[in-house]
């Protein structure tokens, strides 16, 4: 592999779309450049919720991410609430948890059976895989609308919920309901066991590949975390929410409109993965099998694994979610007579919401003058604090499979940006390698 | 007849909209009996520049943007916006009353400079659009019922009357009652009123109705002391752009 010379160039500005470009070039077998960048036309939320009121910012930057958009109206939430000294009652803390649990299975299901399914089979999209492989493209559907039909009922609707508000919810479901609903998610899990077959018959077609990192996420002595927690790291253990800035230390690279993040190390990775690597004892008793099933244990430092501790979480999600209802139904659903305007006092402060989200760990933070008006907005995004650890992955992969045949360096490099899942704009089929 | 060609396009928006469709699952596969989708980054690989639908989605914000989207309107046939971005500016506009030196300041520091912006418009603010799918986010019946109009060469049915009048059928407990704000009476329906449904309010996402003068509701308006201009200035969420050029 001496004399490889090698260029590619993954581009969205000559075809059409296609966020995130790949720069590779090698020069007799030694890597010159391999970037990772995201050319996104950027959309400047931190500024636009400046001199907003307290009650639309939830509303605002939900629209920052449609696919995780659950995610961002909680952690919204949950900052608002801290700067405000808000505090939401166990049943809505429930509910939030559901919410969640519906986001977070949907968002999985989605990139598990339409992004990286064609890839493990071979195929461009998941429409030849509706034909060849017809019985699991429907258990994978089936499982997709359950999870929506999950998040309409707790948010009002899929995408840019509608019923989550500072202090609680506008609107919660009966607990018929909810009954309907646990019997759906009963039901389900043959199922899901269906698709954690399929995924175990073609996991041999993941990459092989480790590259020591640090991993960061919410941690909780007691649950799974997603809604709430501590900062964890597998690098320093624990640290309270409050410091998550001196943990994402984002910075700016020229040539990418997404900012990146570190901490210890030269980058660190979020989401599925990183939960599990820090909550693995925490996982459901079928959702731990299911991890079993594929070896992966704490801590895994492939990050193509990604893919497997999602399927891991959607099992997780599920077992959660029934254990969550079954706790409301002991208790009785509560008609709060506040619900849609609950009361609130309106004060100064700064407040930090951190929450789980498909992607990984999310946080906004906001600061509210004494009329309830932001003055100062930061939120920090799950795929901005991978890009720094794609790059290194990308940088560690090449030399490993650089005798491979140019399609099949292709395919690699996409797998691996894709096993981020780095938010549907970046990560999806169109992530085009061109060998010039 | 050959199937007609669709592609999806992306411009500054959260994807809320595509994802919409995505959801429509076995919906999109019976769509799909009627038109070949050859270009739809959300779920495949494949991409063809030879199209007879474009569906866009997001705001142009750039200058450099206006050249991809003279492109898509050379190619297609047909050009729809789908989403308030792309119908009306949408959220994105809320950036276009501040100086746009200090919105890249605020988020870029130092390298603001690096990251080119304008204010954030509308797809026909820079090329013509045969059709519009609003909402923020879009519903998945009334981007088929657009598709299907559009398939049978009709023009699509889009509400020209405010959201108070789907909420007063709803029979909804107004928001100015609970003592909240709502733009509901000067914001186009269509939507079926389904944030007052589910508790909150109307944010307007729908844009304008068109006309505002004349189409808002008035009745609600008088009864809580409003004039068309007071409720359009009341919080311009989605508003900005429209606003702008009234
Ligand atoms: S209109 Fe709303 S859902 Fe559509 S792209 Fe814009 S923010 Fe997202
Ligand atoms: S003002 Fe709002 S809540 Fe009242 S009737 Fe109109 S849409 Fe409904
Ligand atoms: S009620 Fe208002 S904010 Fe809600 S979907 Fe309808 S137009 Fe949009």
């Amino acid at each position: 592999m001496k004399e490889r010379n090698l260029d590619i160039n993954v581009h969205h500005v000559t075809r059409v779309e296609g966020h995130g470009n790949i720069y590779v070039n090698v020069r007799k077998g030694t890597i010159e450049k391999c970037e990772w960048n995201i050319s996104e036309a950027p959309r400047f939320f931190e500024a636009m919720v400046v001199g907003r009121n307290w009650r639309e910012l939830h509303h605002i930057t939900s629209r920052i991410c449609g696919i995780c958009s659950i995610g961002h109206t909680l952690a919204s939430l949950r900052a608002t609430e801290a700067a405000m000294g808000i505090t939401i009652s166990e049943q809505d803390l429930k509910l939030r948890k559901l919410a969640l649990h519906a986001e977070n299975m949907q968002s999985h299901v989605l990139h598990l059976g339409f992004l990286v399914l064609p890839d493990l089979l071979g195929v461009g999209s998941v429409i030849p895989v509706a034909s060849s492989n017809p019985e699991e493209v429907k258990t994978v559907l089936r499982v997709h609308r359950l999870a929506n039909e999950m998040s309409n009922l707790l948010c009002g609707r899929t995408t840019h919920p509608q019923r989550l508000i500072p202090g609680g919810f506008s609107k919660i479901p009966s607990m018929k309901e909810l009954a309907e609903l646990r019997e759906r998610l009963q039901a389900s899990v043959p199922d899901l066991l269906k698709v954690a077959e399929l995924f175990k018959s073609l996991a041999s077609k993941l990459p092989d590949f480790t590259r020591e990192t640090e991993f960061i996420g919410l941690t909780k002595p007691d649950e799974y975390a997603f809604y709430d927690g501590n900062l964890g790291s597998t690098d320093t253990g624990t640290a309270p929410v409050t410091e998550y800035l001196s943990f994402t230390n984002e910075y700016i690279v020229p040539w990418s409109t997404a900012k990146r993040a570190k901490h210890t190390r030269d980058s660190y990775m979020v989401g599925a993965l990183a939960r599990l690597n820090l909550n693995y004892d925490k996982l459901s008793p079928l959702a731990k099998k299911t991890a079993e099933l594929f070896g992966l244990k704490p801590v895994c430092h492939n990050p193509f694994m990604n893919n497997i501790a999602q399927l891991v979480e959607v099992v997780h999600n599920v077992e959660d979610s029934i254990r969550l209802i079954d706790e409301l139904e002991a208790t009785g659903l509560q008609q709060q007579p506040d619900y849609n305007n609950p009361p609130i006092k309106v004060k100064a402060g700064r407040g930090i919401g951190a929450v789980e989200v498909p992607r990984g760990i999310l946080f906004h933070d906001y600061t509210y003058n004494e009329k309830g008006i932001c003055t100062k907005a930061n939120c920090v995004i799950p795929t901005n604090q991978n890009h720094g650890n794609i790059e290194l992955d990308m940088k560690a992969l090449v030399p490993k499979i650089l005798d491979k045949k140019e399609k099949e360096i292709e395919l690699s490099l996409e797998m691996l940006v894709r096993a981020y899942d780095p938010c549907i704009s970046c990560s999806t089929h169109y992530v085009k390698v061109n060998f010039v | 007849m050959a199937k007609p060609k669709v592609a999806f396009f992306d411009f500054a928006g959260c994807e809320g909209d595509q994802l919409q469709v995505a959801n429509l699952e076995e919906e999109l596969l019976d769509l799909l009996g009627q038109v070949e989708v050859v270009s739809f980054r959300e779920v495949m690989k494949e991409h063809s520049d030879n199209y007879d639908i474009a569906f866009i989605e997001g705001s142009c914000t750039r200058l450099q943007d206006e050249e991809r989207l003279k492109q898509i309107r050379k190619t297609a046939k047909l050009v729809v916006a789908i989403g308030s971005c792309a119908t009306i500016g949408g959220i994105n506009s809320l950036r276009n009353d501040k100086d746009l030196d200090d919105v890249r300041k605020t988020v870029y520091g130092e390298d603001a400079r690096l990251f080119d912006s304008y204010a954030a418009r509308p797809i026909d603010a820079v090329i013509p659009v045969d059709a519009y799918v609003h909402g923020c986010p879009i519903t998945k019946d009334e981007f088929l019922s657009v598709v299907k109009s559009l398939l049978l060469g009709k023009k699509p049915d889009i509400p020209t009357y405010p959201v108070c009048v789907e909420c007063k059928k709803n029979e909804n407990v107004c928001a100015f009652e609970r003592g909240q704000y709502c733009v509901g009476p000067v914001t186009r329906a269509g939507c079926n009123s389904c944030c007052v449904n589910e508790g909150t309010i109307c944010w307007g996402c729908r844009g304008l109705v068109d006309n505002p003068n004349e189409n808002s509701e008035k009745e609600v308006l008088i009864k809580y002391g409003l004039t068309v201009d007071d409720a359009i200035n009341k919080f311009k969420l989605y508003f900005g752009w429209q606003e702008r050029k009234r």
